[in-house]
């Protein structure tokens, strides 16, 4: 199976150990991830205005380079995956948008969404099935216990993310149980870490993300992963020092028990 | 600009229609934001309907969105309050010289482990 692939800008720099896990553990699972060649930087947030068109442009390129090259477009980073896929549905259902893009981009076709976008995540559950994933652990998880922690850009908004149920998820707790491992419930999985605000609000993003890792910690976890380098930033960066999980690639683990790669962190 | 004007620009930038809102309080009562708030999202809705943007305009609050999409998420009537919060900032950061995060500011921000996603994601939401 061939995949369009899209890492984004985070994942060249300080995510490497996201894409380097996840392209390895592709490999063993005998999918092709063929990386866009002249991708662009998502921009990192979807605008919510309807006139903002020229910031959106850069992933309809992608889109549209996706469709030229005929596979479906995986994403990993979990910002890309909610700007990527948000643009491609309004680029399928707001008729000015798109007339606008397409107005300005001059493209050989227009480009009406028709690129289908899927999150690794979503490639592992529906193209490999956890029960064939979990058959292709080689060093299980076992005893683990494991707090997926979905964020907000996985699942919202959920009429366009469509991955999962956005208040009740399942998929990286289905994911954890296919390695082997434990999923561990927490309430506070799919909400905000304080995300960017790091930069502006640094009290804002020490006190969502403490709020986060509390809820995992008192939950009993052993470890906490993401797909989000930005997640991963404020749960590491902004919390206090004790009583901190450590928090790891969703990828990592993935490597890690189909034994693809010794370095990659232990959970 | 006047505040009629202000007011056309931002329920058009936003497509929001304010009077869809019941006022159930869903959106605040979900927002993560909602303690560093002096407006909090229920409130840029009837603010917005009634056309008291100085206010909204001026306040720090516009800045406070995380842009989680909770409220989208559960607003009950699709009113969906973020693209209001987001519409009022584009009003105030689209005039010029209003941009709250300068480019120059962003060097003295950086850390070893800040991914750049962060930086990307800030420059969109609080500069033009």
């Amino acid at each position: 199976m061939i995949y369009s692939y899209y890492p984004g800008c985070t994942l060249k720099n300080k995510a490497q150990e996201l894409d380097r896990c996840a392209r390895l553990s592709a490999q063993a699972l005998g999918i092709t991830l063929e990386e866009l060649p002249e991708w662009q930087c998502c921009g990192g947030a979807y605008s919510m205005a309807t006139d903002e068109i020229a910031s959106k442009l850069a992933c309809v390129r992608a889109l549209k380079d996706a469709r030229t090259r005929g596979h479906d477009l995986v994403t990993l980073c979990s910002a890309c995956h909610n700007v990527i896929k948000q643009t491609n549905h309004a680029m399928a259902e707001d008729a000015d948008f798109a007339l606008r893009a397409n107005n300005y981009m001059a493209p050989e076709a227009e480009y009406h969404g028709e690129t289908k976008v899927i999150h690794y995540l979503e490639m592992l559950r529906d193209t490999v099935g956890f029960d064939k994933l979990a058959q292709k652990v080689t060093h299980p998880l076992t005893g683990k216990r494991i707090a997926a922690y979905y964020g907000c850009l996985l699942l919202r908004p959920g009429k366009v993310m469509q991955m999962d149920d956005p208040e009740n998820p399942r998929i990286l707790e289905d994911f954890i149980r296919a390695l082997g491992a434990s999923p561990v419930l927490y309430p506070y999985r799919n909400e905000c870490c304080g995300g960017y605000a790091t930069l502006e609000d640094k009290a804002l993003a020490q006190k969502k993300s403490d709020t986060v890792m509390t809820s995992a910690r008192e939950a009993e976890a052993d470890c906490i992963i993401t797909a989000c380098p930005l997640c991963q930033y404020n749960l590491m960066k902004n919390t206090p020092e004790a009583g901190r999980l450590p928090v790891i690639y969703f990828t990592e683990l993935l490597a890690q028990a189909l034994g693809v790669d010794e370095e990659a962190k232990r959970a | 600009m006047s505040k009629e004007f202000d007011r056309e620009q931002i329920l058009r930038t936003s497509g929001v229609n304010p009077r869809k809102c019941m006022r159930c309080g869903k959106c605040s009562a979900t927002c993560p934001s909602y303690d560093e708030m002096e407006y909090h999202p229920h409130q840029f809705v009837y603010m917005v309907e009634k056309g008291q943007l100085d206010e909204l305009m001026a306040s720090k609050s516009i800045y406070k969105c995380l842009s989680c999409f909770a409220c989208v998420e559960r607003c009950p009537r699709g009113v969906e309050p973020a693209r209001l919060v987001e519409a009022v900032r584009l009003q105030v950061v689209r005039q010029q010289g209003n941009n709250h995060l300068k480019a120059n500011d962003i060097p003295a921000l950086l850390d070893d482990d800040l991914p750049q996603q962060a930086i990307v994601t800030a420059l969109r939401k609080y500069s033009k």
